[in-house]
């Protein structure tokens, strides 16, 4: 009997049972730009990078089963352009301010954007007012820079057991919050241990008193293209994500 | 891309201008860092307004690079003369591309800023807020230029090194698309 | 009482009864703040602390989830909370003129709260009152028909501080307006008739007779009810980890946000017999013991009659144990009210919010007919399905597909309103043409139609020859008319807006692209618009397409779409000649910079005669 697989822009590429199209892609080191997948977390398809084209179908890889003989195309200018307006529309809908921030060469998003060669943000940008989170003694949180991935969210629930952040509002109002009556990250029982201090693919969660560890031009994206990285995509786990935040 | 081709073999040269607005001048001074090929640059390009001629106001030109975002009226206006100016205009640098540093500015009120600055700051003494009509008021809020007026290419980088502006401009005078890659294309 | 408008100490012993009531259930969250906010005014910190201590879940949890739906309020609203309907029926009719009059008359800006805490007036989205518009919810209580007189008064009221069940009883009356009957609207079987027929014929030869009656969803998506209930008949239930048995569920989908549709408000007001069978005739068909109605919080005001129907039907042995006297055969049905989620018409959105979530519609497969409600397999169906499933248990399958067309067999209602004469409810057999069920509205100048809703089709005059059937204009019920008169433009920005509002807010698309679409139709309307936003409307509409998490991101630029292919001039005439302006007013950008410095000479203006000098304009 021969394992099932998928066509992958025209390449087989073989999955076991249970596995989505974004699983059986970062098997064969094959890379779907994504944001809210992990592979320690339940995938919950709402960046919407990983969308590719399934037997005709636009879908989200990371949630989408594989099934055998599906094709699936990834890497067109069609699905490519389309990312590149999802990664303009998260640009202009935070402030993503790279030269000030700490974690500019290992964020995902940024790297996404050189890899689909985003030169500008396209759209008018929002400019939101989202304050900052100094109070607790550890960690800083920069709300201007959330994507709204959820990885945090799911990793403090889901892992830690502690549920720290949720997110409120809806639609364009959607924001991350923190699991205290004050708000504040100080008054919950957040830590540097959680494994939620350690998801964040940009730059909201980062620990205080530490920057530039690692030299800008050095850092994980500067020094290869996200595409490259699949492997390491793939083997990621918090203990590793703990580097991105200038400890490695 | 014929508009712009200017080339070695006696073709009119290429006419390029520069302006700086709300930065820091790096950008320009990135620019600079082409170094020797600045020699190579200037037998294809002449320039009109740049800091670098000290023209003042910007004359029928091939191209335009805009270094900076938006924060007052004279930005604007300097914006407009090079959009009616240009045929091919080009936002060079994190400031013109998505307000960059000063944008950061946009989630205070201009006015407390104005009064705080100042008025009420503990170290001032009787003061005023500048209103001079030489000096250029100021806008509630930073923009980048595409907010502004139609811009055709945008060079990211704070600054984009001067390797990255180089390619992008040769590309654009040999007729190729511009494109930076890995790892030109840098957002810091 | 504190100045927040509740007694931060006696919060607990306010809460206690809320929570006991809904038996301390986490699922039950939705409803437990639609309660807490009745008895404390509003949701403040502590009591979102309060609630999430009671029901052992995170507070981020249950602040999250209060966040989510636009009738909690996280802040003290206004003692009187006066929303205006803001569908484009309602400004047709000239809502935005009566809540700028009443604005006025109580010295209050629109979206705040007087300073004296007493009132705020705002609008929300289609409160599905189009066919007696203008309309606006007070305090959650729907009242219709607005005038200039009765805004007056109702201004007058709020001053005196008039207890809502002092206002005239006239102000609230809700009208059935049904213009058009058919084999639905014209039964008048007894409670209970359906069920009992069900009975007789057993669950199996009852979903026989659905799949002969080829009986198609009336919630806009046409799938086959018989496929839906023999799948959920058929799939496997168990025993849930809180120890919960195994279940399968009927849920009625009452969550009627689609703007311009309200046809399931008749059909709860005056069919409720019929809705309460269909779902109890399903229920017997899939092995069901729990329905569920969702019910919109638009809707509120039906909640005593659905109770007292349903308390009825206990009593005459039609609800609870042992049904009919069928030993063995127990169904229970509990209404939830919505608050203010047009995403929650979505069936899996619904669930969500059944179980006390925010309404993110959830990832499919898994469908809810195999894992729905609390994961168990469950049957969602609209109102007039369920209702349709009940003729069908009374008549047959058979007489059933004998109406209609071939592939849309039986009914359907309209919910007719906009430039017509008689605006209300119309049932026609499906195959109807556009073109009658104008002239039998009496819309004589009609230049378009928008058939279901926002998210459906708007049809100019050269296709109102098309006929209403799934195969050609499917339709969940919305029939909106608009005279040679109206203005394409505004119709088409009043529906991006609707959808910017109503946006989940889940994926990337739908959340910044409703935002920013809506950015562009009203950059179109001050005039500053080019070829430029036009573009970007198409190329926005196609990514939402493509790549949104579910049908209100598919279809939130169908509207866009439709007026910029039939209706193009309504944008080129906004449109300036010039490639390409900002969004915003740059001489307005200085007005500040102006005040502080007292500036008002030529350089502090935009415009010819600010130019700098050797600048051509």
């Amino acid at each position: 009997m021969t394992q099932p697989s998928i066509l992958l822009d025209g390449q087989p590429v073989p999955f076991a049972d249970g596995q989505t199209i974004m699983d059986a892609a970062m098997a064969a080191d094959i890379f779907i730009p994504h944001l809210c997948h992990h592979p320690e977390f339940k995938p919950q398809g709402s960046c919407k990078l990983c969308t590719v084209k399934a037997s005709g179908r636009y879908v989200s890889a990371c949630t989408m089963p594989a099934r055998d003989g599906m094709e699936v195309e990834n890497n067109s200018p069609d699905l490519n352009d389309k990312r590149r307006t999802l990664l303009q529309m998260l640009f202009v809908e935070g402030n993503h301010f790279c030269p000030s921030c700490e974690k500019s060469g290992n964020c995902m998003l940024q790297a996404l954007a050189y890899e689909l060669e985003m030169l500008s943000p396209h759209f008018d940008q929002f400019y939101p007012n989202r304050p900052v989170d100094a109070s607790h003694p550890e960690v800083l949180l920069d709300f201007n820079r959330c994507i709204l991935c959820e990885l945090c969210v799911r990793a403090s629930r889901d892992v830690d057991g502690k549920s720290v952040f949720s997110l409120s509002g809806r639609g364009i109002d959607k924001h991350l919050i923190v699991n205290a009556e004050s708000g504040r990250l100080a008054d919950s029982d957040f830590s540097w241990a959680d494994k939620a201090a350690h998801v964040c693919p940009v730059g909201v969660i980062l620990r205080k008193r530490e920057g530039f560890a690692v030299p800008i031009g050095k850092r994980r994206y500067d020094v290869e293209p996200i595409g490259m990285q699949v492997e390491r995509l793939a083997a990621r786990s918090a203990g590793e994500a703990y580097e991105d935040c200038g400890e490695g | 891309m014929d508009a712009v081709a200017g080339n070695r073999e006696g073709r009119r040269k290429v006419r390029l201008a520069t302006a700086s607005l709300a930065g820091c001048f790096g950008c320009h001074m990135s620019f600079l860092d082409i170094d020797e090929r600045l020699f190579e640059l200037v037998e294809r390009v002449e320039f009109d307004r740049s800091p670098l001629t000290d023209i003042k106001h910007c004359g029928p030109c091939d191209i335009g690079l805009i270094e900076g975002g938006i924060c007052n009226a004279e930005n604007v206006h300097v914006l407009r003369e090079f959009r009616s100016h240009c045929k091919v205009l080009i936002a060079v640098g994190a400031c013109a591309v998505n307000g960059g540093l000063p944008a950061q500015r946009n989630h205070l009120d201009l006015g407390q800023c104005l009064q705080e600055i100042y008025l009420t700051a503990p170290d001032v003494v009787s003061g005023q807020i500048p209103n001079d009509p030489e000096l250029p008021l100021p806008l509630d809020k930073v923009h980048p230029i595409h907010e502004i007026v139609r811009i055709d290419y945008f060079i990211p980088g704070c600054p984009p090194s001067g390797d990255a502006i180089w390619k992008f401009l040769t590309d654009l005078l040999d007729g190729r698309t511009p494109r930076l890659g890995h790892p030109m294309l840098h957002f810091d | 009482m504190s100045e927040e408008g509740f007694d931060a100490g006696r919060l607990d012993e306010l809460l206690r009864p809320v929570v006991d009531r809904h038996g301390g259930e986490p699922g039950q969250l939705v409803q437990i703040l639609r309660e807490a906010q009745g008895v404390v005014g509003y949701l403040p910190a502590a009591a979102l602390t309060a609630i999430a201590r009671a029901l052992g879940l995170p507070r981020a949890q249950v602040e999250g989830v209060a966040g989510f739906y636009s009738f909690f309020h996280l802040t003290p609203p206004g003692r009187y909370r006066v929303l205006f309907s803001d569908n484009i029926t309602d400004r047709m009719l000239g809502s935005g003129e009566l809540l700028d009059r009443l604005c006025n008359k109580l010295w209050v800006e629109r979206g705040k709260v007087s300073e004296d805490g007493l009132v705020s007036v705002d609008t929300t989205s289609c409160t599905g009152m189009c066919d007696q518009g203008p309309a606006l919810l007070v305090n959650g209580q729907a009242l219709t028909r607005l005038s200039g007189e009765r805004v007056e008064r109702i201004g007058e009221l709020i001053r005196a501080q008039a207890p809502l069940a002092d206002w005239p009883a006239e102000y609230f009356r809700v009208d059935d307006n049904i213009r058009r009957r058919d084999t639905l609207l014209s039964a008048e079987w007894p409670a209970g008739a359906a069920l009992r027929a069900a009975i007789a014929r057993g669950g199996e030869a009852m979903l026989a007779e659905m799949k002969l009656s080829n009986l198609r969803g009336r919630g806009g998506a046409g799938f086959t009810t018989a496929i839906k209930w023999e799948s959920a008949r058929r799939a496997e239930c168990h025993a849930e980890a809180d120890g919960r048995p195994a279940a399968r569920y009927v849920v009625c989908n009452a969550d009627e946000g689609e703007p311009g549709t309200f046809k399931d408000r008749v059909l709860l007001a005056s069919y409720a017999d019929l809705v309460f069978d269909g779902m109890s005739v399903a229920a017997l068909t899939i092995g069901a013991r729990q329905g569920l109605l969702y019910l919109r919080g638009e809707y509120a005001y039906l909640l005593p009659a659905l109770r007292e129907n349903l308390e009825r039907r206990r009593r005459s042995g039609l609800l609870g144990r042992a049904v009919c006297g069928q030993a063995g055969l127990d169904f229970e049905i509990d209404i939830h009210v919505g608050a203010g989620a047009y995403v929650c018409g979505e069936e899996t959105a619904l669930l969500e919010s059944l179980e006390g979530k925010r309404g993110i519609p959830r990832i499919r497969p898994p469908f809810p007919v195999t894992a729905g409600y609390r994961g168990q397999p469950t049957v969602v169906n609209n109102v007039e399905t369920l209702c349709k499933a009940a003729l069908i248990a009374l008549r047959g399958g058979a007489w059933f597909a004998g109406l209609g067309t071939k592939q849309s067999t039986g009914t359907k209602l309209l919910s007719i309103s906009g430039d017509v004469e008689t605006p209300g409810i119309y049932e026609y057999p499906f195959g109807v043409s556009v073109n009658q069920v104008l002239q039998d509205c009496g819309a004589g100048n009609a230049q378009a139609v928008q058939v279901s809703g926002p998210s459906g089709i708007c049809l100019a005059m050269h296709e109102f020859s098309r006929s209403i059937a799934f195969e050609d204009v499917p339709t969940a019920g919305a029939f909106m008319v608009f005279g040679t008169h109206r203005d394409m433009f505004e119709v088409a920005r009043n529906f991006a807006h609707f959808f910017r509002h109503e946006s989940c807010g889940f994926c990337t698309p739908c959340r910044v692209g409703t935002s920013l679409v809506a950015n562009c139709m009203d950059k179109i309307a001050k005039g500053l618009g080019t070829q430029y936003e036009i573009n970007q409307v198409f190329k926005i509409h196609r990514l939402l397409h493509a790549a949104s998490h579910c049908g209100l991101g598919q279809a939130a630029c169908n509207p866009l779409f439709d007026t910029l292919q039939k209706f193009r001039p309504a944008y080129e005439r906004r449109l300036c000649s010039l490639d390409f302006e900002p969004a915003f007013d740059l001489d307005q950008a200085l007005a500040a910079a102006r005040q502080m410095t007292g500036r008002d000479d030529p350089a502090a203006h935009f415009g010819l005669a600010a130019r700098l000098p050797g600048v051509t304009p």
